[in-house]
C-alpha cells in the first residue's frame, strides 16, 4: 500500500497528516478510538540527529497536551543516517531520546502503535517502531537489522551461504517473517480490510498496564527459543537475592 | 562533592597506584576492581554453560557466559545490580542469551525498586549471526531500563573498554541515567567502518585513528555533554565515578525529557555546522582545541570543567 492509501484506509473521515523532509506529522481520527497523533518517516528516509529531534518534539508535545491521545508511528525508513556529522553531534543520544519519549508517552497513558509499511533498519528501527508498545506491519514490509551483502562482509560468509543458513533459522536474516518469528511484530494487517477497524481493535485490546511480552511471543513462534527463559531466570535470582 | 571536584580528586595517581587499566582488563577483572572485595555473586554463571544456541550454525566457538556477566554486589557498602560485557568475545555483541541476561536484570531492578544498576559496556552492537534476536534484545533492554528508571532506580553506564560502545549499545547508553567515559571509551551508533563502507572514505576514513578518537572518543563525549563524568583509565577512577553518578541520577519523566530535548536542540544549533570535533571545541571556548587529544587526563579534566559543566538533569 502507498502512504496515501494507508492514510485513507486508516482515517476514512479525513486527516491532517503532512509530509515534510521525509517526516510525517499531524492528526487523524479513528472511528472508535477518536483523535490520534501521527508521527513517522516516509520514503525510506534516514533518521539522523535533526529528524530524531523533530520526531521527539512532537511526541513530547502530545505528552504535554495531557489526555490519553494514542500515538501512531508510521514507518518506511532507512537505517540511522550514517555520517560523520551525525556521530560528531552524538546520534546515540538523539535516537535514545526519541525512544525515551515514545516509552514515556506510553507509560503516561498514551497508547503507542507502530505501523511498518516499508523498510526500516538498525538504529532507526530501535528508536521508532521497536520503542512502541505494539508493532504492526503490512504485507511487503521489509525490516532488516542489516542487509545480507553488509552481513556477508562482516561475517566473511558468502551471500549464498547466508541464504542457505537463513532457511533453517529466522534468527539473523532480514525480512518481516523472520522478525515476526522472533516476537518483534505483534500482527500483520490485512490490506484488503479497513485499517481503521484493525487498528481500533488493537487499541481496544491494549491492557492499561503494559507488560513487554515480546520474548514470550518469540518463544511461542520458535524464533527465539531461550530469551524469555533466561530473562525470567535472572529476574528470579535477582529478586530472590534481596 | 561536585562532579568537577570529583573528577579532579580521582586522578592519575590512583591509576599508577592500582596499576590496572580498565581498557586492558577483562569484564570479570573490571567487576573485581569496581565492586567491594568478595561482594560479587553471579546469576547464571559460566558453570551453568548457558551458551548461544545460534553460533554453532556458523561454526563459531561459544563462551559459557555468552559474553555477558550479570549479578549483584556492593559498591562502598551499597547493594547494586551489575552487568558487564566481555568485549573480547564476539566484540561484546548483543545476541539472544547475552541480551536476555541484561533484560532480566533490569526487570528485576524495576520490581525491586531500591537497587541501582551499573552497566559496564564493551560492545560493537548487535551480533550479526543472531541479528534479529540481538536487535530485539536491545529494544527489550531499553524498555526494561526505562521502566526501572521510572520506578526510581538509577542506571549508570561505564564506558572504557576495547570494543567501545557502538550500535544498539550506544542507544542503551543514551537511555542510562548517567554515563562515565574514559578517553578510550568510544560512543557512537554507526562505527567508523560502517560509515566508510556505506558512504565512502571521503565521508569517514576509518583508518584515520585520530579522527575516530576525536569524533567518538571519551574526551569529545564529555565536552559535548554525551557523558557526565570523564574517568581516567583506572579501576579507581571508574569506581569513584560510579559512586558519584549513582547519587546524581535524574528521575525519568516529562521534565527530564523536556530538558534533554532543549539540551539536544541547542547542541544542533550551536555545533550543527561544525566539520570536525576541533571546530566544536573551539566554539566551546578552547584556546588551543587542536591540543586536546594529546592533553594528559588531569589537564583535560581542568579544561573540561572550565568549558562545559556537566548537567545532571537532562538525560
Amino acid at each position: 500500500m502507498t502512504l496515501a492509501e494507508i492514510l485513507v484506509s486508516l482515517f476514512p473521515d479525513g486527516h491532517q497528516v503532512v509530509l515534510e523532509h521525509g517526516l510525517l506529522s499531524g492528526r487523524g481520527t479513528l472511528p472508535k478510538a477518536g483523535p490520534v497523533a501521527v508521527i513517522g518517516v516516509d520514503g525510506r528516509a534516514p533518521v539522523g540527529v535533526d529528524e530524531a529531534a523533530r520526531l521527539a518534539r512532537q511526541v513530547l508535545d502530545v505528552v504535554k497536551g495531557g489526555g490519553k491521545t494514542p500515538i501512531l508511528v508510521l514507518i518506511d525508513s532507512d537505517s540511522q543516517r550514517m555520517s560523520k556529522r551525525d556521530e560528531l553531534l552524538g546520534l546515540n543520544e538523539f535516537l535514545a531520546h526519541l525512544a525515551k519519549c515514545l516509552i514515556l508517552a506510553d507509560t503516561q497513558g498514551h497508547p503507542t502503535i507502530a505501523l511498518l509499511y516499508g523498510h526500516t533498519a538498525a538504529g532507526a528501527f530501535i528508536a521508532t517502531a521497536l520503542a512502541t508498545r505494539t508493532l504492526l506491519a503490512l504485507p511487503g514490509a521489509d525490516p532488516a537489522v542489516m542487509d545480507l551483502p553488509s552481513m556477508s562482509r562482516v561475517t566473511k560468509l558468502s551471500i549464498e551461504v547466508l541464504q542457505e543458513k537463513a532457511k533453517s533459522t529466522p534468527v539473523f536474516a532480514p525480512g518481516l517473517d523472520n522478525l515476526a518469528q522472533t516476537g518483534a511484530v505483534a500482527a500483520v494487517l490485512d490490506p484488503q480490510q479497513s485499517l481503521a477497524a484493525q487498528v481500533d481493535a488493537v487499541l481496544q485490546s491494549q491492557p492499561a498496564k503494559h507488560v513487554d511480552s515480546r520474548d514470550q511471543l518469540g518463544k511461542e513462534r520458535r524464533g527465539r527459543p531461550l530469551a524469555a527463559d533466561i530473562a525470567g531466570r535472572v529476574h528470579g535470582l535477582a529478586c530472590a537475592a534481596v | 562533592m561536585s562532579a568537577v571536584a570529583l573528577e579532579q580528586a580521582s586522578g592519575g595517581d590512583d591509576a599508577t597506584h592500582s596499576g590496572s587499566s580498565w581498557y586492558e582488563a577483562s569484564a570479570r577483572q573490571r567487576l573485581d576492581g569496581l565492586l567491594d572485595a568478595d561482594s560479587f555473586a553471579e546469576f547464571i554463571g559460566p558453570e551453568q554453560r548457558v551458551t548461544s544456541p545460534h553460533l554453532p550454525l556458523f561454526n563459531l566457538p561459544e563462551q559459557f557466559d555468552d559474553g555477558m556477566i550479570v549479578g549483584r554486589g556492593r559498591l562502598d557498602g551499597r547493594p547494586v545490580l551489575v552487568a558487564a560485557q566481555e568485549g573480547r568475545f564476539m566484540g561484546g555483541a548483543f545476541g539472544e542469551v547475552h541480551g536476555a541476561k541484561l533484560t532480566g536484570l533490569l526487570r528485576a531492578a524495576r520490581d525491586i525498586g531500591s537497587m541501582p544498576v551499573l552497566i559496564l559496556f564493551d560492545t560493537g552492537g548487535v551480533r550479526l549471526q543472531e541479528a534479529n534476536a540481538g536487535e530485539l534484545a536491545i529494544a527489550e533492554i531499553i524498555r526494561a531500563l526505562l521502566e526501572a528508571r521510572a520506578a526510581g532506580v538509577p542506571v549508570v553506564g561505564l564506558i572504557g573498554g576495547r570494543a567501545g560502545c557502538f550500535g544498539g549499545g550506544g542507544l542503551i547508553a543514551g537511555c542510562c541515567s548517567a554515563l562515565a567515559v574514559s578517553e578510550q571509551g568510544r560512543i557512537s551508533v554507526s562505527g567508523p567502518e560502517v560509515i566508510e563502507t556505506n558512504r565512502g572514505v571521503e565521508e569517514f576514513d576509518s583508518k584515520d585513528r585520530a579522527l575516530v578518537w576525536r569524533t567518538m572518543g571519551g574526551k569529545h563525549r564529555r565536552l559535548i555533554g554525551g557523558a557526565e563524568v570523564y574517568a581516567d583509565d583506572s579501576m579507581a577512577s571508574f569506581r569513584d565515578a560510579a559512586g558519584f553518578l549513582l547519587k546524581h541520577a535524574p528521575a525519568f519523566g516529562a521534565a527530564t525529557l523536556e530538558a534533554e530535548q532543549s539540551r539536544l536542540e541547542q547542541r544542533i544549533e550551536r555545533f550543527g555546522a561544525c566539520k570536525d570535533a576541533v571546530d566544536v571545541w573551539r566554539i566551546l571556548g578552547a584556546a588551543e582545541p587542536q591540543t586536546i587529544p594529546e592533553l594528559p587526563d588531569q589537564e583535560f579534566l581542568a579544561l573540561a570543567a572550565q568549558l562545559q559543566e556537566p548537567r545532571h538533569d537532562a538525560r
